[in-house]
């Protein structure tokens, strides 16, 4: 798998990385090309004045000719106006290309990430995601709609001017030549120190966004112990560095922009000389050598915008690169070939056969030898010790991780020889800790259904007794917070279990759904819960005895390993571990020697 | 992989067809107002304004520096094309006479002025890069803390992917001003003045020429920038709301996977994306009608000074010289309005984002430092009193009027059902919010009345989310005191009874949480919190919930913990598992926002009231 890449520098000056682009803008090559078109026909309009000029003063200046002064007039009217009708040209061409490939490369990079597995995203920060669907893909659409342009007008430009000076006159047209070899040299030598400062600077803007991230969600712990300081000390030593690594890029910047500044006035120099020296000699005329003068004064933007447009398309690399890693992320959880959706009954069977799970690069598995067959309509639930890979094993059944040893099947099917869309459909979730997203009730609660009839919806509401939606403002259209602060732990985690029993599911999956109710609604949530367990097979993760009681069998799980299964109270009377674990006697003798006290 | 094609085609489908059964898939809500009033927009345009102002005004000094350089670096570059002329029209003649003179140092005075500008350049680009990043260190520091002062409910209302998106797209809107802008700007600024002043110096009919080109260039300016202002705003919301959409899927990524949300959030990115594209399309076709007919102005006058500076030659009122010198200058004087096109164009979009933020940095703390803070007596001894406090969400009273008092070192416990007010009560013992009426008072002091840092030491809340932030276990438990050593640390997980599943891990202490396989589960994550606020050794403990997710074993070990961590200290726990209530000192009872019974947990038991109940239903739920 993809990690942000440790030392940037290694592979530096990698303006290949831009090929990545070109599926990109291939719909859009018609746009592209006016870009192009446009842009060039502008600069050659603009080479229209200075040649007019020397046409002007060699004709009827020279000859005193007012008459023939208009026509040329008019034609340098005539270029202007093309020049301007160009630059618009070329200007819409161009929003309209890069927009729409900053558009389709976004939504690619998201349709992307949201396909790559759990274990992608838990070694990757936000911030490192969003910097680079924003910030990156940003200065990959200005390259595109502005740099890539102007780097291919401005060589084209000095490579066309370059060769009307040689025909204009040639002995200094090939000097201005020569004097431009030294400069490619010393400029591409730059790029490359360029590029890995790029990079850097690039990285540390996801470092920083990642800060602002936690401080802004983790707002309440940070509140509660008052470590406002704490955290505030950590953004600002990235901000700081965040700001030394861009000065460091600055000054690189300085140089290269200096020395394509440098150059072409040097040249004009040399030009001066050179042709003050073939006037003396007769090889060219006054208004020959205005005219070169004027031709080479056409010459000194494209040069110097060389020099950062360069180091644009540098930037640019490095912002290919960085996109590009999320790209290549390995979608390790996907449909194999040509797989089928196949018959599953509801309720179905769910079996674990020898199920083993190791994250990748850690030694010790998470879970190993699991054994259990759930019966169709059964209901396990799943006790253990914190850390005994309770969680881990539920993620199997949906997928969001797939088993690295054994297998686990739907009605005899390998899920992993089902269709990812079928079996998320045949298997519901209600996490630990419950997801809510920032909009209303109801897309919240028919998240994985979106068809769910309003029957449904409100059976589901009921059964997790979340009817308090309905005292909201505007009802089931309410927008909750995100995450749902706005509500309580109990009233999300209720909103969490509606929207894993909508459409009662053929495989239910809780993990421990009911942790944050208070005794009288938990009854009331496990009375009405049983109604759908008795329909589906439903594998709960339980930590309280009364979670247990809503199952028909429980599976003691330790160390990764299962060692127990049977009834809730063979296990209470058998086996000292599960005792230990879920002993309500001993919470009960807690109880009532406190009471006593 | 998604092909970009079919990508595009589901973003016309999207953003052309409102016929989508879901188009109010984000609920109704209090939602700022998109079309401003002419008023409320000048009222913006100001706020921003000042922020900017507020920001370069410490670099001043820096800036008048800058500008000075940058005079330097145009004589010198704007020597060029004079030098020329003075060559063509003196140094040639001269050598055709036989006099290489002129030529030498007019040759010579080019390179010198070459060398001039490219080192003056240099230190404009450097000086220039330094003032903007200070500028943005300066805004990123003050947004950041400003954030971070702001209340809870701020956060609630604002949801964290706005802020995020102030903090990064809108902090970079402001860098691309400084990295592109000031640069042009000045250079464009004293260009335009100098070349305008040398054009009336050469030959004052033809500069005047060139001159007329200014109230063309208002006229089309001032409708730019009256439609840009209101198009980058757009763009600004847009970006926002994308950097929402994304930062919550990827925040609850395992939510979307198990659900299949992916498709639909396709579709909603997607036309996120494309609201987002046509905002900037706006932006864009504004500037393609814009520079082009800056340009276009530009070439007009071109082409008139050429007409009537040929004619000028005819009649023999000024020399070719002057003439091709005057027509390059006059280049010099038009591309530099293109730069501040330009500048102008990154102006109303840094401007744009700057409306945002100043509109945070404009919130103000709904529970303020004092001006004057009370000094906290020492030691704290911890006593909380509510003294008629009365508190709502908006119209809806959650505490109607409540009078408690929790002598130091008691521990209470909160019972009551979901929206009886527990979690409200225990918000206003640790700050979260201030009461509408009446006063919260530790130690006799009220909490208003505190320094946050003394309230902070004294009163430290614990609740159900466990936030946990990059970094390794140990870092993380170190958050409740900064200053703890390892050792330290160490005895705070132990004593909670993190420290077996912590040694477990691959790395023990050292484990990154935000690594592969370093991931915790909710319960091992409220442990951590417990090990954090058991270091940060506070007076006053308020726990909200802090248990659910423990399983019992652990539970337990924390409850052990905690009878001898709240000996001497006063706490406030809500808890729905009621073994947490019997080593309470005193158990409150809560209903709609008042204290039904109170009395310690044996007397309550033992009695009828809804405490007995609840303790029953329990008892029976445990089997």
């Amino acid at each position: 798998m993809t990690q942000p890449a440790e030392n940037p520098a290694d592979e530096q000056g990698r303006l290949s990385a831009l090929r990545r682009l070109l599926p990109f803008a291939r719909p859009y090559r018609g746009l592209i090309a006016l870009t192009f078109t446009g842009a060039l026909l502008a600069t050659l309009a603009q080479l229209a004045v200075p040649l007019l000029t020397r046409r002007i003063v060699d004709g009827p200046i020279a000859d005193g000719d007012r008459g023939a002064l208009v026509p040329l007039l008019g034609l340098a009217l005539l270029f202007g106006t093309a020049e301007a009708a160009l630059m618009f040209l070329r200007r819409w061409a161009m929003g309209n290309s890069s927009l729409a490939i900053e558009r389709d490369l976004r939504d690619t990079l998201y349709q992307r990430l949201q396909r790559l597995p759990v274990g992608f995203h838990e070694g990757w920060s936000s911030g490192q995601l969003l910097s680079r669907a924003t910030s990156d893909v940003s200065t990959i659409r200005r390259f595109v709609g502005f740099g890539a342009v102007f780097l291919v007008v401005n060589l084209v430009t000095c490579v066309v001017v370059g060769a009307l000076l040689v025909v204009t006159y040639w002995p200094l047209g090939v000097a201005v030549l020569v004097t431009s070899v030294p400069l490619i040299a010393f400029g591409l030598g730059f790029e490359k120190r360029y590029n890995a400062q790029s990079r850097a600077v690039q990285d540390e803007q996801g470092e920083l966004a990642t800060d602002v991230e936690e401080a802004v969600q983790g707002i309440r712990v940070v509140r509660s112990l008052g470590r406002s300081g704490l955290v505030f000390g950590r953004y600002d030593r990235k901000a700081l560095r965040l700001r030394e690594l861009q000065l460091t890029k600055v000054r690189t910047l300085a140089v290269i922009w200096c020395m394509f500044e440098f150059h072409p006035q040097i040249t004009l120099a040399i030009v001066l000389v050179g042709g003050a020296l073939a006037v003396n000699t007769g090889a060219l005329t006054v208004g020959g050598l205005v005219g070169f003068v004027a031709l080479f004064t056409v010459l000194l933007w494209p040069i110097l915008s060389l020099g950062f447009l360069l180091a644009q398309a540098q930037e640019t690399a490095s912002a290919c690169d960085r996109v590009g890693e999320l790209l290549d992320a390995p979608l390790t959880v996907t449909d194999a070939p040509g797989v089928q959706p196949a018959e599953v009954a509801r309720p179905a069977r769910l079996r674990f056969e020898d199920v083993g799970f190791r994250f990748p690069g850690a030694g010790d598995p998470v879970l190993a030898g699991i054994d259990l067959d759930v019966a169709p309509g059964e209901t396990v639930a799943l006790v253990g010790a914190t850390g005994s890979g309770k969680t881990t094993l539920t993620a199997l059944v949906p997928r969001l991780l797939d088993v690295t040893r054994g297998r686990v099947t739907l009605d005899g099917h390998d899920v992993r020889d089902l269709p990812l869309s079928q079996v998320r459909s045949v298997v519901a979730t209600a996490f630990e800790e419950a997801t809510l997203f920032s909009m209303s009730v109801r897309e919240n609660v028919t998240l994985g259904r979106p068809g769910a009839s309003e029957a449904d919806v409100e059976e589901a509401l009921r059964v997790a007794q979340a009817d308090f939606v309905h005292d909201l403002p505007w009802g089931l259209d309410t927008r909750i917070g995100e995450q749902g602060l706005s509500l309580s732990g109990g009233q999300r985690q209720r909103l969490a279990l509606a929207r894993a029993v909508l459409g009662r599911p053929s495989v239910l999956v809780l993990d421990d759904p009911l942790s944050a109710l208070d005794v009288h609604t938990e009854a009331l949530v496990e009375h009405a819960l049983r109604e759908v367990l008795a329909q589906t097979t439903a594998l709960v993760v339980a930590h309280r005895a009364s979670t247990v009681l809503l199952a028909d069998r429980v599976a003691l799980l330790q160390h990764g390993r299962i060692t127990a299964v049977g009834r809730h109270s063979d296990l209470l009377a058998e086996v000292p571990a599960y005792r230990e674990l879920l002993s309500s006697s001993a919470e009960l003798a807690g109880a009532g020697e406190g009471g006593a006290r | 992989m998604t092909s970009p094609g079919s990508g595009a085609a589901a973003t016309t489908s999207a953003g052309g067809a409102p016929a989508d059964a879901h188009a109010d898939w984000r609920g109704v809500s209090t939602e700022e107002d998109d079309a401003l009033t002419a008023s409320a927009s000048t009222f913006l345009r100001g706020r921003s304004r000042r922020l900017l102002g507020e920001l370069v005004r410490p670099h001043r000094r820096s800036l008048w520096w800058l500008l000075a350089v940058v005079v330097v670096q145009n004589l010198a570059w704007l020597a060029g094309p004079f030098l020329i002329g003075v060559g063509i029209d003196s140094a040639v003649p001269a050598l055709l006479d036989g006099d290489s003179g002129p030529l030498v140092w007019t040759t010579v005075a080019l390179v010198a002025a070459a060398l001039l500008d490219t080192g003056s350049r240099y230190l404009f680009l450097t000086g220039s890069g330094r003032v903007g990043q200070e500028v943005l260190l300066a805004l990123r520091r003050r947004v950041f803390t400003h954030v971070q002062q702001l209340p809870l409910s701020f956060h609630e209302r604002y949801t964290s992917g706005k802020t995020i998106s102030r903090l990064t797209s809108d902090v970079e809107a402001l860098a691309e001003l400084l990295d592109e802008g000031l640069d042009g700007l000045l250079t464009a600024l004293f260009s335009i003045t100098t070349i305008g002043v040398v054009l009336l110096f050469l030959d004052l009919p033809l500069g005047l020429v060139a001159l007329l080109g200014f109230p063309l260039l208002y006229l089309v300016g001032r409708w730019f920038q009256r439609q840009t202002t209101v198009a980058y705003r757009r763009t600004r919301q847009t970006i926002a709301a994308l950097i929402v959409q994304f930062t919550e899927t990827f925040g609850g990524i395992r939510a979307v996977q198990a659900f299949r949300r992916e498709p639909r959030n396709d579709e909603l990115h997607a036309r996120l994306n494309e609201e987002n594209r046509q905002a900037n399309h706006r932006a864009f076709w504004l500037i393609a009608v814009f520079v082009p007919a800056v340009t276009m102005i530009g070439n007009v006058i071109t082409v008139a000074v050429l007409g009537y500076g040929a004619v000028r030659v005819m009649d023999g009122d000024i020399q070719v010289g002057v003439l091709t010198a005057f027509l390059l200058y006059l280049r010099r004087f038009f591309d530099p309005l293109q730069d501040i096109a330009m500048f102008y164009n990154s102006y109303q979009s840094a401007t744009a984002a700057l409306e945002k933020l100043s509109g945070v940095l404009e919130e103000r703390s709904t529970v303020p430092e004092p001006a004057d803070p009370h000094p906290l007596p020492a030691p704290i001894a911890g006593e909380v009193v509510f003294d008629g406090v009365r508190f709502g969400y908006g119209a809806a009273t959650v505490l109607p009027g409540l009078d408690l008092t929790i002598p130091a070192g008691q521990t209470v416990a909160l019972v009551g059902a979901t929206g009886a007010g527990k979690s409200t009560l225990a918000r206003l013992a640790a700050r979260f919010y201030d009461p509408g009426d009446g006063v919260v008072r530790l130690d006799g002091v009220s909490l208003t009345r505190l320094a946050d840092a003394d309230l902070r030491r004294a009163v430290v809340m614990v609740t159900q989310e466990s936030f946990l932030f990059s970094g390794s276990i140990a870092d993380n438990i170190g958050f409740g005191r900064p200053d703890a050593d390892r050792t330290e640390i160490e005895a705070a997980a132990r004593a909670i009874g993190a420290d077996g599943f912590i040694r477990a891990l691959p790395e023990g202490y050292d484990t990154d949480v935000r690594k592969r396989g370093g991931r915790l589960s909710a319960g091992q994550r409220q442990l951590v919190s417990f090990a954090r606020a058991f270091l940060a050794d506070p007076a006053v403990l308020v726990l909200d919930e802090a248990t659910s997710s423990l399983d019992v074993p652990s539970e337990r070990l924390v409850q052990e913990a905690l009878r001898t961590l709240l000996a001497d200290r006063t706490a406030l726990i809500i808890a729905h598992r009621l073994s947490t209530v019997e080593f309470a000192d005193r158990v409150l009872v809560m209903e709609a926002g008042r204290i039904v019974e109170d009395g310690s947990p044996a007397e309550l038991v033992g009695g009828t009231g809804r405490f007995a109940d609840l303790h029953r239903a329990w008892a029976d739920s445990l089997v």
